[in-house]
């Protein structure tokens, strides 16, 4: 499967962080200090204004040359690196975001564009000034400058530079493969192409946007859970900003600076110093499997999808039926079925019409040399008369066909009549598809073609199927055949004879009923399906209009891939969560470190409460603000890869994921500040 | 700790068990419209008050409309009981000749009984008038527990809603309420009350000479009537001054059984009627079984504080529990399971002195309070309080599936974490400030009946108990002008801006059209996810109030253990 390879192929080559994107993250997490950055994100901007104040104390302190000057410096100094470790870990993010945008952009930005004018001249210009709707025409060997759709010609493209396929493809005007993107190659022969998109609109630029943490929208949860962290932030400063009142009625006076890191400690640093982070490395992961999305909306919606519409062809099977077995009429010599299979087929250039040429030369033998007769016309395979044939000069009409539509088209003639019912009934139960092949409005034969399944797609369903997903296989085949290979393949169920009012009408009967339907496509008649659908994802190979009505491109034109945006977006959601609860459990810790170490001085006895044993107060004050800091830091590997993703019910992913956070949570501190604290000690850096 | 005290409390549980069900399903019937077996008598009644307010009973509201109607009805309540109580002295029905109450005293009174809070800063038998008992104080209990449950039954019908907006009648939820569930059972509890010797009367108070020889005033009144619906409405407010610790209110170890049976008795109910009202009963139970392990997690740790007994009074050679301030006739067990009972809901009714209580036991009480009374809670109020913490728990647990957060197949989106979020805000906004302003002023502390951590304690204890709208005191506190306006506004917000921003979200959720579980979206009726909402909640709960009662009861704790006392 080449999205697993591809997949394969991006993790070796990716390590978590190159030098020069820790280099450029160095240094953004410190111009990343700007206020005006910090107050997008409230949990930071309160650590910063609390980073600030310690520092004004620490300055006091030390001029006055008070003994406290070194536990203040101390403090300030990693409520600092707190600050820094976040801006750190949002910038190695976007780092590594637009690394991999770059690599897709790279070619784009120095080419020349050859536009046309409406009264016919060609100026050369730079591709950065195309606007939509210009002409451009593009020769063998020059790079497409722009996302568009062929309005003239046809060529080859090299298109390795975005999808890292060495294969060149035919891109043609008309039809459903006209469109091409920008920065890749013409190898052979010239088209015209009318360009797409504004400078700074195309979904490269949209993606781009999502990884550079100025300009990114929040995506829905990410604004939810945003929320949450500043009601928590808000009771927080109420809660520590009391206690000073509080300690003063205990008789005793507390410390700003002690207060600001109890604060620190409590607000959820972790999670808000990496939520930018996730979601930035979210969209990057998504671009890694060569998927362009238009929003994170998109992708976060594709973690909640219920119901999955695949085309069959192309994405559970192989695409090229083959021909197994052809079964003549009664009273119809198998000489002739297979004469008129053969010149029905032998114009038709679909792997399926090749394999019925192959399988019909081989029953004819030495006859099959024979060529056809001049003035010959092909009749094309359309998806409404769902039937292809040819026209002879001598007046002779073969089509070959669904069986439906192929009687349907018989019985223009006059009443038609084949004993090969029962034969065509038991092709399709076999899961292969039966055709009627009819000559003049007779019927003739039938023909099996035989279904390839692509191989593991059984283990992908039941993946889906286990993270509660339901698998829809979409065909143009009769109900039987399309029964027999929903079964074999694995998918949940299917929807046969399919055309693509059927296929609209199934995605808003999902919806109505409160389903989340994602789907792939690439005609043009796929346009409003994936629209209509949450997320629609289309084929780079497809047409401009698909591409314009889905909100992601896949580059590769997998269809499979779309599977892999799903888990995508749910590791995304899950490491969000994750980090929270994390965050929040860490706080119990937080407060046996601080708590008595902050009303000792009033009540000497509340030494008790003192459960990790931490040798002065001075030194568990600052072991839990240096933990606070240093979890930051541990944790932005996986911010950046997300929390191990694994398809399985939502009970066992919930108690999985409450223990190894919530619990995990709640004791990794208790062991972590105590660490800090012997380590302090022994390096006698705290009181 | 002894094996009967334990029985004790299994048995009333015992007995709450089995009456959740038929009364759950009682209320849903009640709440749907549905016919009862008392809907014969009472229906005639109900429709006659329709007539006479012009009430129109299958008017939908949406949940503007419906907190609209609430808090008109509430503020002229208010008004109402306000006047009543400057007045009285000049109104019939006051053999004692009781004069009218202060403007302030007035006023926190009328906003303590609107608000179900019944905090009181006055001795009812040397302050209340019969009128003003019966006309003031008992219509409260009956119209701000109907209220309560008015507002549970909106916000459950909008938890349920398949895409309608509507959350149902106000004046309609009210009626019933009173008519078809507190009116009934209260009539019987009292029968019940009387029938154990609680006063009944509407006679003056009676000076008797003792066998001693000496003098003493014999309280008469309404007692029993107001007792009972003191108890099934979570009211708590006492007709005399030593509430339910007095014979008069509670005179035997099975009044005090039922009075905890009658705390608890609709908190529970209404569980069931939710599940029944979402159409899933396991939902309900889920909810029941976090209420009540927050219930008996409390219960053993008081019970356990309490039967250990004091160390110091322990070096007296004097064996055996913390019996400072506790009735004989109730011993550790009785009242341990009473305060339990009452602090766990929104009661405040008492039957021993918590001030006198162990730190630890006084603690447990507290954080009751500071949780929000959802253990399991008032009359209403414990089930949308303990609703908003579903909210926040399935939307943080949601996120750890990888999934949008769905409730009842209804996703939890900004506009849901945001009036949640604003629910819970509430409580320590409205109990962390006001105590650190009764702690920096004068006036906040002139008043206090002890020092160091107890008096501070005293403080705490205030405004978690009125924020929460619970009634309940630990000693000390006097009404002065500072404590009438702090606790009358913590009153307030405490339980209209919790029950505003709930009825807003459900109003959100009741426009959502519900998705079909799958196998992508957990269970909120399963043990994982009752353990998970614990969890948040003691976890919510004691981040937010742990820092503030380790100044408390905590250093108390610390400093008894040292042989310190205040």
């Amino acid at each position: 499967m080449p999205s697993e390879r591809a997949l394969q192929r991006h993790a070796k080559a990716r390590p978590l962080l190159e030098p020069r994107i820790l280099r450029s993250a160095l240094r953004d997490a410190f111009v990343k200090l700007d206020p005006r950055v910090q107050a997008r994100n409230p949990v930071m901007f309160v650590v910063e204004v609390g980073a600030v104040l310690t520092s004004i104390y620490w300055g006091h302190a030390f001029f006055a040359r008070e003994s406290s000057s070194g536990f203040d410096f101390a403090i300030s100094a990693w409520l600092w690196f707190t600050v820094l470790f976040a801006n750190f870990a949002e910038a190695a993010a976007e780092g590594r975001g637009k690394a991999q945008a770059e690599h897709l952009r790279r070619t784009k930005s120095d080419t020349v564009a050859y536009r046309r004018s409406p009264e016919g001249s060609i100026e050369a210009i730079s591709a950065n000034l195309l606007r939509r709707d210009d002409i451009v025409v593009v020769r063998a060997g020059e790079i497409i400058p722009g996302d568009g759709e062929i309005v003239e010609g046809a060529a080859t493209v090299d298109e390795s530079a975005i999808t890292g396929e060495s294969a060149p493809v035919v891109r043609e005007a008309g039809g459903d493969r006209s469109a091409v993107t920008g920065g890749t190659r013409v190898l052979s022969d010239a088209i015209v192409v009318r360009i797409a998109a504004n400078p700074g609109e195309s979904f490269l630029d949209r993606m781009i946007a999502l990884v550079e943490g100025a300009q990114r929208q929040k995506t829905p949860n990410e604004i939810a859970l945003s929320i949450l962290l500043s009601a928590l932030t808000i009771v927080f400063v109420i809660v520590v900003a009391s206690l000073y009142p509080y300690i003063s009625f205990a008789g005793s006076h507390a410390s700003i600076v002690v207060l600001t890191a109890l604060l620190v400690c409590l607000i959820p640093t972790t999670i808000g110093g990496l939520l930018s982070a996730i979601g930035i490395a979210g969209m990057d992961r998504v671009m890694q499997r060569n998927v362009l999305a238009t929003s994170g909306r998109a992708v976060e919606a594709a973690g909640d999808v219920d119901t999955l519409l695949l085309d069959k062809t192309g994405t559970i099977t192989l695409g090229n039926r083959q021909a197994s077995d052809l079964l003549a009429e009664e009273g119809v010599e198998i000489e002739r079925a297979a004469r008129a299979a053969w010149l029905s087929s032998v114009a038709d250039e679909t792997p399926e019409g090749r394999s019925i040429v192959t399988f019909a030369q081989n029953l004819l033998g030495s006859a099959a040399s024979e060529r056809t007769p001049e003035g010959t016309t092909f009749v094309p395979f359309s998806a409404y008369t769902r039937m292809s044939g040819v026209d002879l000069p001598d007046g002779t009409k073969i089509r070959k066909g669904a069986p439906d539509s192929v009687l349907a088209w018989c019985n223009e003639f006059g009443p038609v009549h084949t004993g090969l019912m029962p034969d065509i009934e038991r092709i399709a139960r076999r899961g292969e598809t039966p055709l009627l092949l009819a000559v003049n409005g007779n019927v003739v034969a039938t023909i099996a073609l035989k279904d390839i399944l692509k191989p593991m797609m059984g283990e992908r369903f039941a993946r889906l199927r286990a993270m509660g997903i339901r698998t829809v296989m979409i065909t143009g085949d009769n109900p039987l055949t399309a029964a027999a290979i929903a079964k074999e393949a694995g998918v949940d169920d299917f929807l046969a004879e399919a055309t693509p009012e059927a296929k609209m009408n199934l995605i808003k009967h999902e919806q109505a009923s409160g389903r989340l339907v994602a789907m792939t496509g690439d005609g043009t008649n796929d346009a409003p399906a994936l629209a209509q659908a949450d997320v629609g994802v289309a084929m780079n190979s497809g047409t401009q209009a698909a591409k314009e009505a889905a909100n992601m491109i896949d580059l590769d034109s997998d269809p499979t891939k779309l599977i892999e945006v799903v888990e995508i977006g749910k590791q995304l959601l899950m490491t969000r969560g994750a980090l929270t609860t994390f965050s929040i459990a860490n706080d119990v810790a937080k407060y046996f470190a601080i708590l008595p170490a902050l009303f000792v001085a009033a009540y000497p006895q509340m030494s008790g409460l003192n459960l990790m044993h931490l040798a002065t107060p001075q030194s568990a004050i600052l072991s839990a603000v240096i933990f606070n800091a240093l979890v930051i830091i541990a944790l932005i590997p996986l911010a950046l890869r997300g929390v191990r993703y694994q398809p399985r019910g939502a009970a066992v992913a919930l108690r999985t994921n409450v223990l190894i956070y919530g619990l995990g949570g709640v004791i990794v501190p208790f062991i972590g500040i105590k660490a800090i604290d012997l380590l302090l000690q022994a390096l006698h850096l705290a009181g | 700790m002894t094996l009967t005290g334990w029985l004790q409390a299994v048995v009333i549980f015992a007995v709450l068990i089995a009456c959740t069900k038929p009364l759950g399903s009682y209320m849903f019937a009640v709440f749907t419209g549905r016919r009862t077996w008392l809907t014969p008598l009472i229906a005639p009644l109900e429709r006659a008050l329709y007539r006479i307010t012009g009430v129109r009973a299958d008017d939908e509201m949406n949940w503007r409309q419906y907190a609209l109607a609430m808090l008109g009805f509430s503020f002229v309540g208010f008004a109402y009981l306000f006047a009543l109580l400057l007045v009285q002295g000049s109104l019939p029905l006051n053999p004692q000749h009781f004069p009218s109450l202060s403007p302030g005293l007035a006023w926190n009174t009328a906003i303590s009984f609107l608000t179900n809070t019944n905090w009181q800063f006055y001795a009812g038998e040397s302050t209340m008038s019969y009128l003003s008992q019966m006309a003031g104080l008992a219509w409260h209990n009956f119209v701000s527990a109907g209220v309560g449950i008015a507002i549970a039954v909106a916000v459950v019908r909008g938890f349920a809603a398949k895409g309608a907006g509507s959350l149902g009648n106000f004046w309609v939820d009210l009626t019933r309420a009173c008519l078809y569930v507190l009116l009934p059972i209260s009539i019987v509890a009292a029968l019940v009350l009387t029938a154990q010797g609680v006063p009944q009367n509407l006679n003056a108070y009676r000076t008797v000479t003792t066998i001693a020889g000496g003098k003493q005033t014999i309280v008469g009144g309404p007692i029993a009537s107001q007792e009972a619906i003191k108890e099934l409405g979570t009211n708590g407010g006492g007709y005399v001054n030593a509430n339910s610790a007095s014979p008069n209110e509670n005179p035997t170890p099975l009044t005090n059984a039922l009075e905890i049976f009658l705390i608890l008795l609709i908190a529970s109910g209404l569980t069931y009627t939710y599940g029944k009202m979402v159409g899933d009963t396991r939902q309900g139970w889920a909810i029941f079984a976090a209420m009540f392990a927050l219930f008996w997690l409390g219960f053993a740790a008081i019970y356990h504080a309490e039967a250990s007994g004091n160390p110091l009074v322990h070096q007296l050679a004097v064996r055996g529990g913390n019996m400072e301030g506790k009735e004989t006739r109730f011993g550790v067990a009785g009242s341990s399971l009473f305060i339990e009972a009452t602090t766990g809901t929104s009661t405040g009714a008492v039957n021993a002195s918590i001030d006198s209580f162990m730190p630890i036991g006084g603690l447990v009480a507290l954080l009751n309070l500071q949780l929000g009374e959802i253990a399991p809670g008032g009359v209403g109020s414990g089930l949308y309080a303990m609703l908003e913490f579903v909210v926040l728990t399935v939307f943080i647990a949601g996120l750890m599936v990888g999934r949008t957060p769905e409730l009842l197949g209804k996703k939890i989106e900004r506009r849901e974490v945001q009036l949640a979020i604003l629910a819970i805000l509430v409580t320590p906004i409205f109990v962390l400030i006001p105590t650190a302003l009764a702690a920096l002023l004068p006036a906040g502390s002139s008043t206090l009946g002890n020092a160091g951590p107890h008096g501070f304690s005293e403080i705490l204890y205030a405004f978690s108990s009125t924020n929460a709208n619970n009634g309940s005191a630990f000693a000390g506190l006097g009404g002065d002008r500072f404590y009438y306006i702090a606790t009358g506004i913590s009153m307030f917000f405490g339980r209209f801006f919790v029950a505003i921003p709930m009825l807003a979200l459900a109003g959100s959720l009741a426009e959502k059209r519900p998705v079909a579980a799958g196998a992508g979206t957990f269970s909120t009726a399963s043990p994982t996810f009752v353990l998970l909402l614990l969890g948040t909640i003691l976890i919510v709960g004691a981040l937010t109030f742990l820092p503030a009662d380790a100044l408390g009861p905590i250093a108390d704790h610390y400093l008894l253990y040292a042989g310190r006392t205040f």
